[in-house]
């Protein structure tokens, strides 16, 4: 009798199947270093509307562009974030699925180099960190693998330790936009780079002899390695910093540190944009998406004094971001 | 018969010495020492990883308030005296708090300073106002004194996780900060009481407002989904495969596949979850639903094994007695075979039930490792489950979560200790010797 009744009760669960009823969630998917910012305004969304609270996956920016362009529907997302701009091919990914886009640049995330306190203050150039780190450098007039082994090879005036560097693997936003900007920048200004062929993506390779680390994609890990072991260093976002000063610090860049106020005013070199892009199509079929803009774009939310802040984001300059706020509110449609 | 026959011969003892006799009980001794010590290792490693957990996440049963008198101007809350809800829920309740905070402290001036004060309470406090004035509107053109949660930050340090004898920059309070909570200590407006939020609200961004109950729902609406399908299937093909099924190649690759398919790594589980339920049936991404079929597909080959084992240990002459009254092999097997072996089936479905509650792998590929805030109120919406959260709350850099990670782990821990007694419970109620 129990198994009659419990087959029954099983046969009904998968009835439910083609009965799943329409979605009244936003749906957000992408970088997990937009995850704190994002969730921090779907939550505060969902307490002061009416509306309820979005549903937030970190699936990092790539995983969240496929996702987000695989197609119009309430089975697909409605908004994805990204710690760097949507590359063309992603863009047109989107356009072959007939979606139209809405950027919303929302700020400025740092990215560190960080060693634990107890270990050596640091301050390298990028053209340092790029021989610290590249996969091939030009020497005596040819490319050779790196042979630096300590941060004292590149330059007497750094530290006698060997060279350890822990950072994202290539899945990472924060990867991409290290190696784009802290890698191509350095490469860029290195004598005799660019008649070997190092330019663009050929300065993007990183060594792979031990030297630099893929520690994944968990930044309070690195945090963690970085305590146990005073001599590696860490490459992760701003915000994580910002949230572990007790524990470790941030070296500075070409003579600047990796400050709240000096990342905002432009002047740290490894910055980078931070965005979500939302699918017009969804907007007034999913309940709540266009109130959900502008809750994200609210002074409240990432102005100078509002609750992202407190979170880490490095808020855009004033002008900017009226600027941003009145695009966004309108869904200004991306194009490439 | 033979044996008595013969005369009997003088029997020769073993010559057991006293001292080959000594030498066989030392070791017999030293076997029973070896069995108590890995026994007591074994406590100990428990009694070590429990106590680390306790010691770690008690902390987040409590939760520091501090007490704060709030002006409820009619201007601010309801201008036009209506009283209406709708009204009275739009009034800007985290000015009203920030305000009285200020008004508490008149010394502190600055915007620097104000914003510094201001983080010393709970985000939150404008909803804990908002509800009590929605509650008591005839309190509005009086003063409240209420119990407002601190911030995550002042309560860690109030229960001492964060020092204060290291330099300022060194954490995450101001000395100026630490000045005004010991203020309030001193005054008698603070203190420790039961974190009920822990236990009511859903996943938060904010330590003090964050709670379990989120994913103790998804938890068990997933575990539902599993077990509604899981058992009457895995129990139905044991019962055909070890009564009816005749022993042939077939019924013999179907056996080592079922073997196999109990050693899958779940995660493969997972993929199979999202490429069939999601991408094929187009089922909600996240939902305890999918969950459920992705975790019934995990444990059905545990349950079937638990299930054919459990039957195959009925005494034969049971069956036999049955069908020598007269009774159908169906009447047997429901009758007689399916309620002795009731015990071992659930002992095996439980383990199987365990095994899917401590998963998150194959829900990592299905969308249910997500921030969500909302309590899923049926199997399709949006939901996670608490090894999900656990996850999720060891990677979020506030240091408060890291008690709130512990705390969640025990009431993980709970259920588990509750699945385990509904399972005794029903095996001794289906229990039968013979």
């Amino acid at each position: 009798m129990k198994t009659k009744s419990l087959t029954l009760a099983a046969a009904a669960t998968l009835a439910m199947i083609g009965a799943a009823e329409a979605r009244d969630q936003i749906r957000i998917v992408g970088s997990s270093t937009v995850f704190p910012f994002s969730t921090a305004v779907a939550e505060q969304f969902g307490k002061s509307s009416s509306f309820s609270t979005p549903v937030v996956e970190s699936t990092g920016t790539g995983g969240g562009m496929k996702l987000f362009c695989s197609g119009v529907g309430e089975d697909h997302p409605d908004v994805t974030n990204a710690s760097r701009r949507m590359k063309k091919s992603e863009f047109e990914n989107c356009a072959k699925k007939g979606i139209g886009i809405t950027e919303v640049k929302i700020g400025f995330d740092g990215i560190v180099i960080a060693n634990a306190k107890k270990g050596p203050d640091l301050d390298l150039s990028l053209e340092q960190l790029f021989l610290a780190l590249a996969k091939e450098i030009p020497q005596g007039g040819k490319l050779i693998a790196n042979p630096n082994k300590m941060w004292s090879d590149i330059d007497p005036s750094l530290p006698k330790t060997k060279i350890e560097v822990l950072g994202p693997p290539p899945t990472s936003g924060t990867r991409d936009a290290f190696v784009e900007i802290a890698m191509e920048g350095g490469c860029k200004t290195l004598a005799g780079a660019k008649e070997l062929g190092l330019k663009k993506k050929a300065c993007h390779a990183v060594r792979e002899d031990g030297s630099f680390i893929e520690a994944g994609e968990n930044d309070n890990l690195i945090v963690q390695k970085l305590e146990a072991n005073p001599a590696a260093f860490g490459i992760f976002g701003f915000s994580f910093l910002d949230q572990n000063s007790d524990k470790v610090k941030g070296a500075s860049i070409a003579g600047t540190p990796p400050e709240f106020e000096e990342i905002a005013a432009g002047n740290y070199p490894i910055s980078r944009s931070l965005f979500f892009y939302v699918k017009q199509q969804h907007v007034g079929v999913i309940p709540g998406i266009k109130e959900f803009v502008t809750e994200f774009t609210s002074e409240n939310a990432w102005g100078e004094d509002g609750y992202l802040v407190d979170k880490g984001l490095i808020p855009l300059p004033d002008a900017d971001r009226a600027a941003m706020a009145t695009q966004a509110q309108g869904l200004a449609p991306l194009s490439m | 018969m033979t044996d008595l026959a013969t005369p009997p011969r003088a029997t020769s003892r073993p010559n057991l010495s006293t001292a080959r006799l000594k030498r066989r009980y030392r070791a017999e001794t030293r076997f029973r020492i070896y069995g108590i010590a890995a026994i007591a290792t074994a406590l100990l490693m428990l009694a070590f990883l429990l106590g680390s957990i306790i010691h770690k996440g008690a902390g987040a049963f409590m939760q520091t308030e501090m007490s704060l008198s709030v002006p409820l101007k009619v201007a601010e809350l309801d201008p036009e005296g209506t009283r209406d809800p709708v009204v009275l829920s739009k009034a800007n309740y985290r000015k009203i708090v920030r305000t009285a905070l200020r008004e508490r402290f008149p010394e502190v001036s600055g915007r620097k300073n104000t914003r510094e004060l201001a983080k010393i309470i709970s985000s939150g406090s404008d909803l804990t106002l908002r509800n009590f004035v929605l509650e008591n509107p005839e309190r509005i053109g009086s003063d409240a004194t209420l119990w407002f949660k601190t911030s995550a930050d002042i309560d860690q340090l109030s229960k001492g996780n964060i020092p204060r004898d290291v330099p300022e920059a060194d954490r995450r309070v101001s000395d100026k900060q630490i000045a005004w909570f010991d203020q309030l200590n001193s005054a008698g407006e603070t203190r420790l009481s039961f974190n009920t939020t822990f236990f009511t609200s859903g996943d938060s961004r904010e330590p003090e407002q964050a709670g379990v109950w989120g994913a103790v729902v998804g938890t068990a609406l997933t575990l539902i989904v599993t077990l509604i399908l899981s058992f009457p299937i895995g129990v139905m093909s044991a019962v055909y495969l070890e009564e009816f099924a005749p022993k042939n190649r077939w019924t013999d690759l179907i056996e080592v596949n079922i073997n196999n398919l109990a050693a899958v790594p779940s995660i493969v589980f997972g993929l199979l979850g999202l490429a069939v339920f999601l991408n094929f049936f187009g089922l909600p991404r996240s939902a305890p639903l999918v969950g459920g079929l992705v975790l019934a597909l995990m444990t059905l080959p545990t349950v079937i094994i638990a299930a054919r084992a459990a039957m195959s240990s009925v005494p034969p002459s049971i069956r036999e007695a049955a069908l020598g009254v007269g009774a159908s092999p169906l009447q047997t097997v429901t009758h007689h075979v399916l309620p002795l072996a009731m015990p071992g089936i659930l002992t095996g479905t439980i383990i199987g039930m365990a095994r899917a509650l401590g998963e998150t792998a194959p829900l990592l590929m299905i969308g249910m490792v997500a921030f969500i805030v909302d309590i899923p109120r049926g199997f399709t919406d949006a939901a996670t489950v608490l090894p999900v959260q656990v996850f999720l709350w060891a990677d979020a850099p506030e240091r408060a979560f890291v008690e709130r990670t512990s705390a969640a782990i025990m009431v993980l821990l709970a259920f588990l200790i509750l699945m385990n007694l509904a399972a005794v419970l029903l095996r001794r109620k289906f229990e039968r010797r013979w």
